[in-house]
């Protein structure tokens, strides 16, 4: 009934001095939310890395279904280097992801875009702010609205919710989950916030060194947690 | 004074230099390459001291000079702290080659200083010619890479997400760059073209905060600069970069206090 969208294929990360994911299988079902849990360093960024291709497996594969072109990915990364000076309004940040070899101005229809993604993250009020001046929550959802701009069907957000005061987080992961129901936007959320995770994912994986577990959600005990975290 | 052919043609040149250096000043302070930007108009220094030494316009030493070592930073790559230690020796050689040069081409003093500190008498109509030739194609490649160019300098890490051509781009623009600095020498010199290709624009960031925006007002501060320069310049007979540095640094000084009278 339900397609893939990505699958991994007993894949491996070693750097020199350190084996970061070791043989690992997991199907990434279209319109899912997965949550990926694990402590600091387990390898949740570097597994990112190898679905976004920026780094290659030392083993196994990373597939696309039913191919590379079919797939959009949206990423916002754990960190990005905005200083307070940053200059950009968040406005102009956004549209940053309008790339390629067009007008140097952006179109009727482009502005149009940002102008929708800035009322969907309750930005419109703040645009014409520098970035470098927004909270921690705007940015964060400035860094989300420009992962957004492309339209893409697979989401990444790597502990975009980190940094976030409770409202922020469930006003960010709300957006996100109705794009999911409503667009089928498949959604990869990396974060250490369990009762986050349950309560809008639908699915986890688990990673821990050297292993890793992966289920519905609802299989995700206090137990498990407690017990794969004295592992 | 506009009677005067090397007026209108330094009015001329200061107006191409002026709206390079204020637009691709936008990109160097975003990309942080102030330091390299100083470095590479030491680099035009000697290219350009090699160009007396071979019999050349100074213009043609400094852009085979500055366009080979940008080419050669871009590829020493990311290794950021590597590369401002290599950067700060790179500079230090060409000072000095600079100076042989111009000693084996046994050129005197004032031509030596009007390459380092400027001069308004210095340029001919065949020199803006040849510097709106160049001007032109640096702003063409600008339009044409410019959505790329922005992500990639405000953006350095979504732009990698999104699989930009980042290498490339990074090549192309140190190679502008280059072409900018050899430019903007011509009525700066050398020791100061630095000013231009960034005071301009950080202060402009303090006021306006889209790319195009920064840019034009970057444009404005440069203009504004140059062309006072150059009139204060014939009046007083004082030398022109010492007006345009004072000015541009005037301007950058305001915005600072502007925006801290602002928070
Ligand atoms: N370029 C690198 N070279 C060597 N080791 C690296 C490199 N990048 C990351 N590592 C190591 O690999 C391990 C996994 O890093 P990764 O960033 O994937 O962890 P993570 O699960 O995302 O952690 P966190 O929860 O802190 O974000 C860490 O121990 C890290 O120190
Ligand atoms: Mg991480």
């Amino acid at each position: 009934m339900s397609e893939p969208i990505l699958q991994l294929d007993n894949v491996s990360f070693a750097f020199p001095d350190k084996t970061v994911i070791e043989n690992l299988s997991y199907t990434l079902e279209k319109g899912a939310f997965l949550s990926i849990v694990g402590e600091n360093g387990v390898g949740k960024t570097t597994l990112m890395k190898m679905v976004l291709q920026e780094l290659k497996p030392s083993n196994g594969r990373v597939r696309f279904l039913p191919n590379r072109n079919s797939v959009e990915i949206g990423y916002v990364p754990q960190f990005r280097n905005i200083d307070p000076e940053y200059p950009l309004s968040i406005r102009d940040f956004i549209g940053l992801n309008f790339a390629g070899f067009r007008t140097p101005w952006l179109t009727k229809k482009e502005r149009q875009r940002v102008g929708e993604l800035l009322t969907e993250t309750k930005l419109t009020g703040v645009s014409d702010r520098p970035l470098g001046q927004a909270s921690g929550g705007e940015k964060q959802k400035a860094y989300l609205a420009q992962a957004l701009l492309d339209n893409p069907n697979l989401l990444i957000l790597d502990e975009s919710t980190a940094s976030l005061d409770p409202v922020a987080k469930t006003e960010l992961l709300d957006l996100v989950k109705s794009l999911n129901q409503r667009l089928g936007l498949t959604v990869i959320f990396v974060t250490h916030d369990i009762p986050l995770a349950r309560h809008y994912s639908d699915q986890y994986l688990f990673l821990t060194p050297g292993t890793y577990e992966a289920g519905p959600i609802s299989a995700l005990s206090d137990e498990k947690v407690a017990k794969m975290n004295n592992a | 004074m506009l009677s005067y052919p090397f007026m209108q043609n330094a009015y001329m040149a200061g107006t191409l230099i002026a709206i390079i250096s204020g637009i691709m000043g936008v990109f160097v302070i975003a990309r942080n390459m102030s330091f390299l930007t100083h470095t590479l108009s030491e680099i035009g220094f000697a290219g350009a001291a090699f160009g007396i030494f071979m019999g050349w316009q100074p213009l043609n030493g400094m852009l085979l000079f500055t366009t080979i070592s940008s080419i050669g930073v871009g590829e020493l790559g990311a290794k950021s702290s590597r590369r401002e230690n290599a950067i700060s020796a790179v500079s230090a050689l060409a000072i000095g080659l600079g100076i042989l040069f111009l000693s084996l081409a046994d050129t005197n003093a004032s031509y030596a200083t009007g390459i380092l500190f400027g001069s308004v008498i210095g340029i001919s109509r065949a020199n803006v010619i040849q510097m709106m030739a160049l001007s032109a194609g640096v702003l063409l490649t600008l339009v044409v890479i410019y959505r790329f160019l922005k992500f990639d300098s405000f953006d350095p890490i979504g732009a990698r997400v999104e699989g930009l051509w980042t290498r490339t781009l990074s090549v192309i623009f140190l190679i502008l760059l280059a072409f900018s600095v050899s430019v903007a020498a011509q009525i700066v010199g050398s020791l100061l073209i630095f000013i231009l290709l960034t005071l301009p624009a950080a202060a402009a960031k303090y006021f306006v905060h889209t790319v195009g925006k920064m840019a034009g007002l970057a444009v404005i501060f440069a203009l504004v600069g140059v062309w006072t320069g150059l009139y204060l310049s014939y009046v007083t007979n004082w030398p022109v970069s010492f007006f345009i540095a004072a000015i541009e640094a005037g301007i950058y000084f305001i915005a600072l206090a502007v925006d801290w009278a602002k928070n």
